[in-house]
């Protein structure tokens, strides 16, 4: 092409990175998703024909404390990055992973008691096919977290995050951020207002 | 600028049968993967299309029993499902692949790997829906293919119901193929608003990438309720889950709504990279700038907006409240407003123009006669009073199929005989072409417009044959007619694509005299499509490079 223009040529050229852009794509498809979970949560709140009812939840207080948390080590952890490198980065990372599977574990045990002790599974009633759905595809985003942050993890352990790499680990930051925030969602419907 | 990378883009000679398919199955070239996209899509609308021939032939006499009535069902539940899935969605996808990159002048796509793992997601998933064929048999001895509409409502879809696999292969294709959709939207997506060349503002992007960037969007917010509704389906169906389970409570008609939530817009993500080809097609073909270029990128994303608001519109007779239906009778009729502000403007771009009737503007123009048609019934439909005699008879389906038929495919066809040089590097045979366009519109015409008059006379769609004397026999006569003359122009486009590719004459980088930068590197592109990268300053760059006297940059 023979159009350069001096110009033109010279003005700065600046386009937002594709792996934020990828990011937030994947995030408003992800919201969608949640958006059908929630929508039929909350449709059939109280028209299951037999117990259990959502009154044997107790809010996970604590669980989301850790989860939300989580969300607030992971900056700490790419702010260190940035002005550290790996070695201001790996320790609040750990701290992430730690917290975002002491919630998975959490959720496991709180399952483990609806299903031994109240009697709930996914096919007892709606509520109990809504609430392992839901509760159940929000799990399974903390999951896939952790296993990429484990990933990262390996890379730092290798040697191979250095402060360059800090935007690669921003994009999955805003994949941690996005569980979160969709936890606040979840935990509003599921404990609080549908109870 | 031409001669040298002419000569980089030829294929190695020594290579193997076996290396070359090694080449294309392991590729992360954007256009290889576009072609890949399209020649699947070209088989499964061989496929769909023999599938509606039989339809057709069964319906064309009363009493008839060309296959049994089991066979029937599956029949239209495939043609349907691989239609849409299968034949337009990776058509479309394609050429967001093939198309963008070039377009807004980058070498790929921003995540080539992705984009080969979301296109094989597609393809698995069309192989697994007529893996039921072999598989969906299982060992209940129930249909060996999905039976279930292309919507499949519950219950039908309940184990009781639908036993054995056949409708678990619908629900997993659509799984698989959904997860390659929304990756491919992501992808382009992220091509679009990060890869463009210099001076590529938003504001200069050509029209179709616009709509490419529009349609992908709107994939990630539809598309995903259709795959949340077919994991419920899968719990219901796998872990004893009530979802869509009326007996414990459940609901048929949530069904109905997640499923139209993705229904409707869907049909707005197959039109706009149609809208997309046509405002390439007609600012080149009539020798003039687009009429009204922001006004057609807001009319897009209005567009797109309100699509996501209409979907109960399939659902009038359901019996929601009156103020319900009132609502979803405005925003259907309200989207009607962008769309015709479309239309206009394109109009507004033939007006005055130095029109030369090449084969792909003759598709343009087949296209905004029969758009203007589905609009309007599909603004007949919209009166929910209307709708409740209407809804579900052929009248539905003649409206459905005059938007996917002749609109969105005439712009499809369009496209093919347009970019098809830049692609093989050879022209597709014109008079070919104009007996393809010839047979298929007439035979369009003899199919979908006769098809109105029988449902309006009360024929339910999806019945397997009807008694004789209700006044729909020679109707129905004359729709099979119809297809048989579609189906001979669809031989003679896959035969013209297929000769063109040795016998065609020799393109060149340009052989339309056209403005986007998909024109300005050598036809077929080589794997890095740009020597160098472009630099633009307007809308048209390669009008400025052409007519450096008089370039579009002075007056933007």
């Amino acid at each position: 092409m023979t159009t350069v223009q001096l110009s033109e040529a010279e003005t700065p050229w600046v386009l937002p990175s594709a792996g934020r852009v990828g990011m937030f794509s994947l995030i408003a498809a992800e919201v969608s998703i949640f958006v059908i979970f929630i929508v039929a949560y909350l449709f059939y709140l109280g028209k299951s024909v037999t117990g259990p009812t959502p009154a044997i939840l107790h809010p996970p207080i604590f669980l989301s404390i850790c989860l939300l948390s989580s969300s607030g080590t992971m900056e700490l952890a790419v702010r260190g990055l940035k002005r550290r490198g790996a070695r201001g980065f790996i320790g609040w990372w750990m701290l992430t992973i730690a917290l975002g599977a002491t919630f998975l574990a959490g959720t496991g045990l709180e399952w483990r008691h609806l299903i031994q002790d109240e009697g709930l599974t996914i096919s007892t009633n709606l509520f109990g096919t809504t609430f392992y759905s839901l509760v159940g595809l929000h799990g399974f985003h903390v999951l896939v977290g952790l296993v990429l942050m484990l990933i990262t993890a390996g890379f730092a352990a290798r040697g191979l995050l250095v402060r360059e790499s800090a935007p690669k680990v921003e994009v999955l930051g805003l994949y941690w951020h996005f569980v979160d925030v969709v936890w606040v969602m979840v935990f509003t419907v599921v404990y609080l207002v549908g109870r | 600028m031409t001669t040298e990378s002419m000569v980089l883009t030829a294929e190695p000679q020594d290579r193997t049968w076996l290396e070359r398919a090694h080449g294309w199955v392991t590729t992360v070239d954007h256009k290889r993967l576009g072609i890949m996209y399209i020649v699947m899509a070209l088989v499964f609308l061989v496929v769909g299309g023999l599938e509606a021939t039989i339809i057709r032939l069964q319906l064309m006499k009363a009493h008839a029993n060309v296959v049994p009535p089991e066979i029937f069902n599956e029949l239209f539940t495939m043609h349907g499902t691989t239609m849409i899935f299968f034949v337009a969605m990776p058509i479309m996808f394609g050429s967001a692949n093939y198309l963008a990159p070039l377009m807004i002048g980058a070498r790929d796509m921003a995540f080539p790997r992705l984009n080969a793992f979301t296109f094989w997601l597609t393809a698995f998933g069309g192989a697994l829906l007529y893996y039921s064929l072999l598989g969906g048999y299982g060992l209940y001895g129930d249909a060996f293919a999905p039976n279930v509409g292309w919507f499949a409502y519950a219950p039908l879809t309940a184990k009781t119901f639908s036993r054995g696999h056949s409708n678990d292969y619908w629900t997993l294709a659509l799984l698989v193929s959904g997860f390659g959709s929304v990756g491919t939207a992501i992808n382009v997506i992220a091509t679009i608003l990060s890869e463009r060349c210099r001076g590529m503002t938003l504001g200069r992007m050509p029209l179709a990438v616009w709509l490419f960037l529009v349609m992908c969007v709107l994939v990630l917010f539809t598309l995903t309720p259709l795959t949340a509704a077919q994991a419920m389906l899968m719990i219901d169906r796998y872990l004893g889950g009530h979802f869509f389970d009326a007996q414990a409570g459940g609901s048929a008609v949530l069904w109905m709504h997640f499923f139209w939530v993705f229904g409707h817009p869907e049909v707005y993500v197959l039109a706009l990279p149609a809208y997309g080809f046509l405002s390439e097609i007609i600012q080149v073909f009539s020798r003039k700038a687009i009429f009204g270029y922001p006004a057609m990128v807001a009319a897009s994303i209005v567009i797109a907006f309100i699509s996501m608001s209409v979907w109960a519109h399939h659902m009038f007779s359901v019996g929601m409240t009156s103020y319900g239906n009132t609502f979803f009778v405005i925003t259907t009729m309200a989207i009607s407003v962008p769309t015709g502000i479309k239309i206009f403007n394109w109009l507004a771009t033939i007006w005055g123009g130095k029109v030369d009737f090449k084969v792909p503007m003759l598709w343009a123009i087949a296209f905004l006669f029969q758009f203007l048609v589905a609009g309007l019934t599909g603004v007949m439909l919209a009166c929910a009073p209307l709708d409740w005699h209407l809804t579900n008879s052929y009248f539905t389906v003649a409206h459905f199929h005059y938007v996917i038929v002749g609109a969105l495919f005439m712009a499809v066809f369009g496209a093919f005989y347009y970019w098809y040089p830049k692609v093989v590097g050879r022209l597709m045979d014109e008079k070919l072409g104009r007996w393809h366009f010839w047979l298929f519109v007439i035979g369009f015409h003899l199919t979908f417009d006769f098809m109105h008059i029988p449902g309006f006379l009360g024929m339910p769609r999806r019945i397997y044959t009807y008694e004789p004397g209700r006044g729909w026999d020679i109707w129905n006569v004359i729709v099979g007619i119809g297809v048989l003359f579609q189906g001979v122009g669809t031989l003679i486009l896959v035969f013209n694509l297929i000769r063109s590719a040795r016998k065609g004459k020799v393109a060149g980088n340009d052989p339309w005299d056209a403005w986007t930068l998909e024109w300005a590197t050598s036809s077929p592109p080589p794997e890095y499509n740009f020597a160098t990268l472009p630099v633009v300053r307007s809308r048209r760059p390669l009008w400025d490079l052409k007519h450096p006297e008089d370039p579009d940059w002075k007056y933007e």
